[in-house]
């Protein structure tokens, strides 16, 4: 039943990202760019996608535990740190590059497109030389 | 790369839909919808109960987008930057969120959500990287 839900969650996801356009990294892209014809698109979908879960969280995170799982597995560090700051501001330049976030990349490979299929193998190698960097530091 | 229409409607169910996506996710299996920790929990193809779920997260995320894009009309005509910043992009967005440990659903949405001072920090540091971004390669260089 735990899978029925995650599958649902996922569907649903995929649905809105087609809907809300931001699958089109040039509907993004629009947003992003202040000074040109701006489409304020996104600011809706981030408001409306943010104000429905704040609700939703605020009765689900009342209970015990999640209805087919152990408990919630919430994110528990607090740091603000250069790591956060520092990441969070490479992946604000590689959004403003590509208009891709992870979501409507991963999405968008419903398509076919190859440039879907390129974003998505570039950015798994960010990621895999973020983690072996991390071992290399951490060790 | 042409301009595109202002849609607040399509945009707002989008939202709403993702939102709750995040809230069936969190209620179900007690997860937050972070799409970029559930793509990097792909990497591993260790087929452990955490790889297990992501992948039909990811299964379901390709299905939706499948399924609604002949009749969302925002889906339609999508376009993409040239091959040199789709390489550039991408693995930017695999790094730092990695080190960031999110992105604009994780910290975006799930995050904000549960009021994360982290999160805040995040999505202010990447909406303001990525308008200058776009600033600089739309009007400084592509001027």
């Amino acid at each position: 039943m735990q899978r029925v839900f995650i599958l649902i969650a996922g569907m649903i996801f995929g649905i809105g990202l087609a809907v809300s356009g931001m699958i089109n990294p040039a509907k993004v892209l629009s947003f992003l760019d202040l000074a040109g014809h701006w489409d304020a698109t996104l600011l809706f979908v981030m408001g409306g996608g943010m104000l429905t879960a704040m609700l939703g969280y605020h009765f689900v995170l009342k209970r015990k535990a999640p209805l087919f799982a152990d408990k919630f597995y919430l994110p528990t560090s607090k740091d603000i740190d250069l790591r956060l700051i520092g990441g969070s501001a490479l992946f604000g330049i590689g959004w403003g590059v590509s208009g891709f976030c992870p979501g409507p990349a991963v999405a968008s490979l419903a398509y076919g497109h190859w440039q879907s299929i390129l974003f998505v193998v570039a950015m798994g190698a960010g990621a895999l030389l973020a983690k072996s960097i991390s071992l290399l530091t951490d060790a | 790369m042409g301009f595109t229409l202002f849609t607040p409607w399509a945009g707002l169910a989008g939202g709403i839909l993702i939102g709750l996506s995040a809230v069936i996710l969190m209620a179900g299996a007690g997860r937050i919808a972070g799409c970029s920790g559930i793509f990097r929990g792909l990497l591993t193809l260790d087929f452990s109960s955490e790889f297990v779920w992501r992948a039909i997260f990811i299964i379901g995320l390709i299905a939706g987008a499948a399924a609604a894009g002949p009749f969302a009309a925002n889906a339609q005509n999508v376009e993409f930057v040239g091959t040199p910043g789709l390489v550039i992009g991408g693995v930017l967005v695999g790094f730092g969120t990695a080190l960031a440990h999110g992105c604009t659903s994780g910290h975006g949405i799930c995050g904000l959500a549960r009021f994360s001072p982290r999160s805040l920090v995040a999505v202010i540091t990447f909406m303001l990287a990525a308008i200058i971004t776009v600033f600089i390669t739309r009007h400084v260089i592509g001027a």
